[in-house]
């Protein structure tokens, strides 16, 4: 379709970024200084993006709603980043690394965007380190590697369990330096409440100063949205509190498509939901299944004596537990992808089985990795006939220095002791793959709107691979958009500072005033969190693991209804003028009232199971694979990019065709 | 165990200029599950369906990583357990029919802008003096591991770099301290072979810049160290003492 170009260069795929990067226009220092960019979201993405833009001569302002870049929420994201150094000598490539990445995503992604990643990895890291990043290195002063997330070479850099923070850090010390040298204005605790178009091109925002409650115009000659993801359309989620899709949804109705936002990533190792005053959940990094087995109890007589108390699950016998990964997956067994193994628990807890009083949680238990490594290290230190609870010591020992930080933060949420009883785990939503639709360039459908990182949808496809998240933002922010950003800026030289003065920057201030103004006059029955929690519950139900026909319409004419139902009685406390966290939280969960509808339709639209979409309706009906997901290249092998048309029910959708050329199509098996 | 009803007497103040005080609220069922934010919001879905103002208080990821949230819970930042931040506080900690004060962090530098709310933007600026390496992103910088770092120098320099910029070290201080935090960056740095060339002036720019921002000096009661949630150790403050000697020394 004519409308989505996808602009991707020609040429063989290892040369496109290197002949695209040669052929670009360039915009002159001397001419830099004559051009503003707007970056909102300091992630890794916008954090990277800003330093870079600004160290380049542009002038950046970038706004975060949190009190300082440096808290935004890829601090969080604990295991690593990849990138194809091949420091290991494991036979890692750029190839290898693009590889694994279109197949990890169910072959739904670009494959000359994922290629250009791959390529631009192993800079990442040298970037990083130049930056006084400190990451985890070997006794020889070399860096050290882990494997992830199922792939076969051990291509995964990190800092303890906080590898996102220290790359976050390392960006926000690359912006101080150019917000010290004066390039980077930034505005901490504002949020971007809408874009601003000036003849169709992208010329600036409108953004509450969230302290003052002031409504500000800025402009730019760029507009460079990363505001992250959208999970927290699920409610629960292991995303920040203020996590939100409000910048990239303001965008969609200004005309950029948003492209499949029912990929989400639901991650199998999180902690269970305790209660309903739950506010958010918190994942515990996937590389515990390295060692942990996962099961549930045999017997349904055993799931009703755990949860009342009357056995504990450390009294049933091998024979009484279901390892229910190893028995359905033996090849993989608890090491199969993150999709697959979230639904494996869902299955069985669906099922009845659940072992927490919610029934919504399975065991991951390390007793056998205790008991494997215990004897092991007896082995080594020479012990002959160890006791029983020498091996455990020996064992124990093992664990704790490879989980102990993550066993501890168990246990301080959870009260229970993990090396004594099975940690108890459920699937949480925790990555979106969907966003903003952007071309080779990182642009939108709008000229000058820029969307990167987690907020656009380009690297990942239907489910994405582990450490890859942290990759993509920082190649996006440091590596691609500052290059491709200055093909379009190289028109704008003679632009001139942008007058936020005229109609458009009027006409959008005022339809900001005026939702600002209905939420604090609107003095409804319910609070912005009740709405919130509904919208959830509709969309873990229906939008969540597995989805079918009925159920996605059945999400979309609920959303509808909740919406509308938001609109006459929703409350919000307090002024415009002030310090108002429910206001802020009221103009997102009405994003994301319409965002769940979309969602919805996308996810219906979408007829076949691919990563982490899984249709009931399409799964395989015989052989060795029966009963698992079931792709279908033939009709589905597309980017589903939809138009804002006034009704997210309405939305148009467009098709971006996507061809493999480099890459065979398979079906993912791990049986 | 049954759930538990609790007296909060919580600092309430409109705005950084206008005087606040303490005001007192009950919550009842709080399960000892819970967070000790999801206490609050259980307090604050009870003021709003009363048509009361909620309390503001800052907090974002509610796993301890981001640093954003920073209540003075019974007297001591991030309330009583230790290695956690509010977010990571739970309701086990208290007893059925505790009074628990609530108040925001206090220092000079750290202006009350709402509630429970307080501006640390100081810790920014002190960061925007010298908290980086001059390193251009161009991608061309040398192979990463062109330069062999010992592993003890690496792992003592993400040690440091843990800090997560909450500010409890501040609040604890009697003297509103900022070295504990400060001390933590310039160790990162210090530590680490890139860090060298800009040494002499990193150190001297951020010490000044801390002590324009209004926090007070260290007299090593070490309460900063007890009560940070990340166990940042006093001996990045010795060092950066160490550090600043000899910058003034080479002028």
């Amino acid at each position: 379709m004519a409308v989505l170009d996808s602009k991707v260069p020609k040429g063989p795929l290892k040369d496109k970024w290197t002949n695209h990067k040669n052929h670009i226009n360039l915009v002159n220092p001397a001419n830099k200084r004559l051009i503003d960019v707007i970056v909102v979201g300091t992630g890794l993405a916008g954090g990277s993006a800003s330093a870079t833009l600004a160290e380049l001569g542009y002038n950046v302002k970038a706004f975060c709603y949190q009190d300082s870049p440096r808290r935004a929420h890829s601090i969080a994201a604990q295991g690593g980043i990849n990138a194809a150094k091949n420091y290991q000598g494991d036979g890692d490539s750029t190839y290898r690394l693009f590889y694994d990445t279109v197949k990890g995503g169910d072959y739904r992604s670009r494959e000359a965007n994922v290629y250009r990643l791959a390529e631009v990895s192993a800079n990442i890291i040298d970037q990083c380190v130049a930056q006084g990043v400190p990451f985890a290195r070997d006794y020889g002063g070399l860096l050290d590697n882990r494997s992830f997330g199922g792939v076969l070479v051990s291509r995964t850099f990190y800092a303890k369990g906080q590898t996102g923070q220290q790359l976050l850090l390392g960006a926000y010390s690359a912006m101080n330096r150019q917000i010290a040298r004066g390039k980077i204005e930034m505005f901490n605790r504002h949020e971007m409440l809408d874009v601003v178009k000036i003849d169709g091109k992208a010329r600036g925002i409108i953004a509450r100063n969230l302290v003052t409650g002031e409504i500000e115009r800025h402009s730019a000659h760029a507009v460079v949205i990363a505001s992250g993801g959208y999970g927290n359309v699920f409610f629960l989620s292991t995303n920040a509190m203020g996590s939100n899709v409000s910048a990239g949804w303001k965008i969609h109705k200004k005309g950029a498509f948003f492209a499949n936002p029912c990929y989400t990533q639901i991650h199998p190792t999180c902690i269970p939901r305790s209660g309903d005053y739950q506010s958010k959940l918190t994942l515990m990094s996937e590389s515990l299944r390295n060692d942990g087995r996962i099961w549930v109890p045999k017997n349904l007589e055993d799931v009703k004596a755990i949860r009342e108390g009357r056995k504990k699950p450390t009294d049933l016998s091998e024979e009484e537990r279901d390892y229910y990964l190893e028995r359905r997956y033996p090849a993989f067994g608890n090491l199969v992808p993150r999709d697959v193994a979230s639904r494996a628990a869902k299955e069985r807890c669906d099922a009845g089985y659940g072992v927490n009083a919610t029934g919504e949680a399975v065991y991951l238990d390390f007793a056998s990795a205790i008991t494997r490594y215990g004897k092991e290290q007896a082995k080594i230190q020479n012990i002959s006939n160890p006791s029983a609870s020498k091996i455990y010591d020996l064992g124990k020992a093992i664990v704790e220095a490879k989980y102990g930080n993550l066993f501890q933060m168990y246990e301080k949420i959870v009260d229970e002791n993990p090396y004594e009883t099975p940690m108890m785990i459920y699937p949480a939503v925790h990555y979106t793959m969907g966003g903003v639709w952007v071309d080779y360039n990182l642009m939108t459908t709008v000229p000058g709107l820029y969307c990167i990182g987690e907020a656009n949808f380009s690297d990942h496809g239907a489910n994405r691979l582990g450490a890859s998240a942290l990759m993509q933002g920082l190649a996006d922010g440091y590596f691609v958009l500052p290059y491709t950003i200055g093909d379009y800026l190289s028109g704008d030289i003679r632009t001139g500072r942008i007058s936020t003065e005229g109609p458009e920057f009027e006409e959008a201030e005022k339809e900001v005033k005026e939702r600002l103004s209905f939420f604090v006059n609107n003095k409804g029955g319910h609070s912005v969190d009740y709405y919130h929690k509904k919208l959830g519950n509709i969309m873990w139900e229906k939008c969540g693991m597995s989805r079918n026909a009925q159920g996605l319409k059945e999400a979309m004419a609920e959303i509808k209804e909740l919406r509308e139902d938001f609109w006459k009685n929703v409350s919000v406390p307090g002024k415009m003028d002030e310090l108002n966290p429910e206001l802020e939280k009221a103009g997102r969960v009405a994003d994301f009232l319409e965002l769940g509808e979309l969602f919805a339709k996308d996810a219906l639209a979408r007829e076949e199971s691919c990563g982490g979409h899984f249709r009931e309706e399409s799964v395989e009906l015989d052989g060795e694979q029966k009963g698992e997901a079931k792709r279908n290249d033939e009709d589905f092998a597309f980017v589903s990019a939809w138009e804002y048309t006034g009704e997210p029910a309405d939305a148009v959708l467009h098709k971006e065709e996507l061809e493999f050329n480099d890459i065979e199509l398979k079906q993912r098996s791990y049986k | 165990m049954s759930n538990m009803n609790l007296t909060l007497k919580i600092w309430r103040q409109k705005d950084s200029k206008s005087k606040g005080k303490m005001v007192d609220y009950k919550v009842s069922d709080i399960s000892e599950h819970m967070s000790f934010l999801e206490m609050m919001d259980v307090l604050n879905e009870q003021l709003i369906n009363k048509g009361e103002d909620p309390v503001a208080f800052d907090h974002d990821c509610r796993e301890g990583i981001c640093g954003m949230c920073s209540m003075f819970i019974n007297g001591e930042a991030h309330g009583p357990d230790r290695g956690v931040t509010t977010c990571q506080l739970h309701m086990r900690m208290f007893k059925d029919g505790d009074t628990i004060t609530i108040e925001p962090f206090r220092a000079k530098a750290f202006p009350v802008m709402k509630d429970l709310v307080v501006d640390r933007s100081s810790f920014d600026r002190i960061q925007h003096a010298g908290g980086y390496i001059s390193v251009n992103t161009s991608g061309n910088t040398q192979d990463a591991n062109a330069l062999p770092i010992a592993k003890e120098a690496a792992d003592k320099a993400m040690d440091a770099a843990t800090c997560i910029g909450c500010g409890a070290c501040v609040a604890t201080c009697k003297n509103a301290s900022a070295m504990l935090f400060v001390g933590a960056k310039v160790s990162q740095y210090a530590l680490l072979p890139q860090g060298q060339v800009e040494a002499t002036e990193r150190v001297q720019n951020m010490v000044k810049q801390m002590d324009l921002e209004g926090f007070g000096n260290c007299t090593n009661t070490g309460a900063c160290e007890v009560e940070c949630p990340k166990g940042i150790s006093l001996e990045t403050i010795a060092r950066m003492n160490r550090e600043y000697l000899t910058a003034s020394i080479k002028g």
